[in-house]
């Protein structure tokens, strides 16, 4: 953990940011592979503890693929490969021996589109937690409502919990979709894009919640939207064809970044 | 880019005249449309009303009794619904009791498990096995399947069960020929696996990879992915297909013919022969009149009131599941 928190992320001579808190994930030297197309090359970088870090680029600049290697989610389809090594507390995630399962319920992860289960409210939050836990009625009550809350969705849902949860708004499910992963209790959460298909109210309320996570959470997100990067990350990497062009804290990004490419991005002269 | 947008405004300046055909036609294309849908309707009335009527006289001379009567007797008129229609919803519920696990998995198997390049040959292999002609699955099933079910299924099983309560009526086989109501299931069962399969397989494949992936991302297996996510997601159109099923099986006609014993027996055993009522109308349209013509079109008729059940029966479920 020490060790890989001395490790700045891969540019060195430029100015490294001066991490706040220790590290949680180190990506060393992470190449990754869709069939003979290189998606990611040579990646090292640094994810800090309680943190949100965001990832952003245009599209197909490997930023969502940076974050289905960190959970492995990737390796549902057998033609894509991820070399190098993800330190999650300094144990390799990519190691083989890793139960998948068990690690994809400590890294939780939260998609572009809100993706409730055919099931009710409770018990898409409380399937999660009957997964990995044997609790009593009571507690699995308790937790349910605790994620619900944290989530600020219980003040909505909590006089049809029984309902189907496929019956919120997109909005609704979006926050469903954090509660769930939220129960878990996982380290790390991943964000793919999870506003991507919320109006502007929905978006600002995920924004919030994300402020009031990053309490307890380690999180990464993808976005698409600059302002919202801007708004809600402490640091920020900034990719390009399958690279890590500039990471650093999002006010030296956004308002002195180091790189030529990285200026243009952020004032949308490409991508 | 100047140059489009002013072509655009180019051509805005002139009057819009349509080039396309003239309105008339739509009126034509509109009634042909109309009456294709009518046609639909027109049809199954017909079907209907001529049955009934064909069978009315039936109903007429034995009333109520035509349904719970197990009698079929040509010399003494004497003809009641009760062994056909019990063998109809027997054989076919059987069907559905093998069929559909087994083509749950083949559809999980394909949409899930199975890799890439054996997907295509499995999937193909399945919709060949819905091509082969009922006639011939009768012929395999009475020729081959028989003989070997009787030696190697309903001797063993009869003697184990023999005198035993319950099992020892459910699964005796009096004569074990091979053919009887579990036969005709197990033949039903193979023709309509696929039609459940390949419904469902097209189902399951259409669940968006998201769900699929937020799935696996709370860590789940993959049976807890596709018993709690995957399989409920598309529990509307499975149950859809199964009904499909059902109701092919409840028709099916040449291959149960060949295979069910045409036995006029009320029998509790599974294993013995009895009839379906599509079997017992092909065995005797050909020299039937009078009363007993009479009492095979009420038989059809039965058969149609089974299958509109079904069809009721599947509305009310997949409504269920849509709200729950």
């Amino acid at each position: 953990m020490n060790a890989a928190s001395a490790l700045t992320p891969g540019f060195t001579g430029r100015e490294a940011p001066a991490p706040a808190r220790g590290v949680r994930i180190a990506v060393k030297d992470l190449n990754f592979y869709y069939g003979s197309f290189h998606g990611l090359k040579n990646i090292n970088l640094n994810f800090y503890d309680r943190q949100v870090t965001a990832l952003i680029g245009p599209s197909g600049c490997g930023k969502s693929t940076l974050l289905r290697t960190f959970n492995r989610i990737y390796s549902l389809y057998p033609e894509q490969r991820a070399e190098g090594e993800i330190l999650l507390d300094g144990k390799n995630v990519l190691d083989s021996s890793v139960d998948l399962n068990e690690l994809r319920s400590r890294i939780g992860m939260v998609f572009q589109k809100p993706t409730p289960f055919p099931m009710s409210i409770y018990d898409n939050v409380a399937f999660g937690l009957r997964l990995y836990e044997k609790l009593p009625k009571s507690e699995l009550d308790g937790r349910v409502e605790e994620s619900l809350r944290k989530s600020a969705l219980w003040d909505e849902v909590k006089d049809k919990l029984k309902q189907p949860g496929t019956g919120l708004s997109g909005g609704q499910q979006q926050r469903l979709c954090i509660a769930r992963t939220v129960a878990q209790q996982p380290e790390v959460i991943l964000l793919d894009e999870p506003t991507s298909a919320l109006d502007p109210i929905s978006t600002g309320r995920i924004e919030e919640l994300m402020e009031q996570l990053r309490d307890e959470f380690t999180i990464v997100i993808v976005t698409h939207n600059m302002q919202q990067a801007a708004r809600i990350s402490q640091y920020t990497a900034f990719m390009y064809l399958g690279e890590l062009v500039e990471f650093a804290q999002t006010d030296k990004i956004f308002m002195n970044p180091a790189e030529r490419r990285t200026q243009d991005y952020i004032t949308g002269r490409f991508g | 880019m100047p140059a489009l947008s002013q072509s655009i405004a180019v051509a805005r300046t002139r009057p819009s005249v349509r080039k396309g055909p003239s309105r008339g036609l739509d009126a034509v294309f509109r009634t042909c449309s109309y009456g294709a849908a009518l046609i639909v309707l027109l049809l199954l009335g017909g079907i209907l009303g001529s049955i009934v009527y064909g069978g009315w006289p039936a109903f007429r001379e034995f009333g109520f009794g035509f349904l719970t009567s197990s009698a079929w007797n040509i010399g003494t008129e004497q003809y009641g619904a009760l062994v056909a229609v019990l063998g109809t919803v027997a054989s076919a519920f059987l069907a559905l009791l093998i069929g559909v696990p087994v083509s749950l998995g083949i559809a999980i198997f394909l949409t899930q498990l199975c890799p890439g390049w054996a997907r295509k040959p499995v999937a193909m292999t399945i919709e060949l096995l819905a091509a082969v002609p009922s006639i011939i699955y009768g012929m395999w099933g009475l020729f081959v399947f028989a003989p070997l079910f009787a030696r190697f299924v309903q001797i063993p099983v009869s003697n184990v069960v023999e005198g035993l309560p319950i099992v020892g009526t459910l699964l005796y086989a009096r004569v074990p020929s091979g053919v009887g109501v579990l036969t005709a299931g197990v033949i039903l069962a193979i023709m309509i696996v696929p039609f459940i399969a390949s419904i469902a397989r097209d189902m399951l494949d259409q669940i968006p990879t998201v769900l699929r992936e937020s799935a696996y991302g709370i860590g789940c297996t993959t049976w807890e992915v596709v018993r709690h996510v995957l399989v409920p997601q598309a529990a509307v159109s499975i149950i859809g297909a199964i009904m499909l099923g059902l109701g092919r099986a409840l028709g099916e006609t040449m291959a149960v013919t060949f295979v069910v014993g045409n036995a006029n027996r009320l029998s509790a055993s599974i294993f013995d022969p009895s009839s379906t009522i599509a079997s017992r109308i092909a065995n005797e349209f050909n020299e039937a009149d009078g009363l007993q013509l009479n009492a095979l079109m009420a038989l059809g008729c039965l058969l149609f009131i089974i299958t509109f059940i079904v069809l009721i029966v599947a509305r009310l479920l997949t409504r269920r599941v849509q709200a729950a």
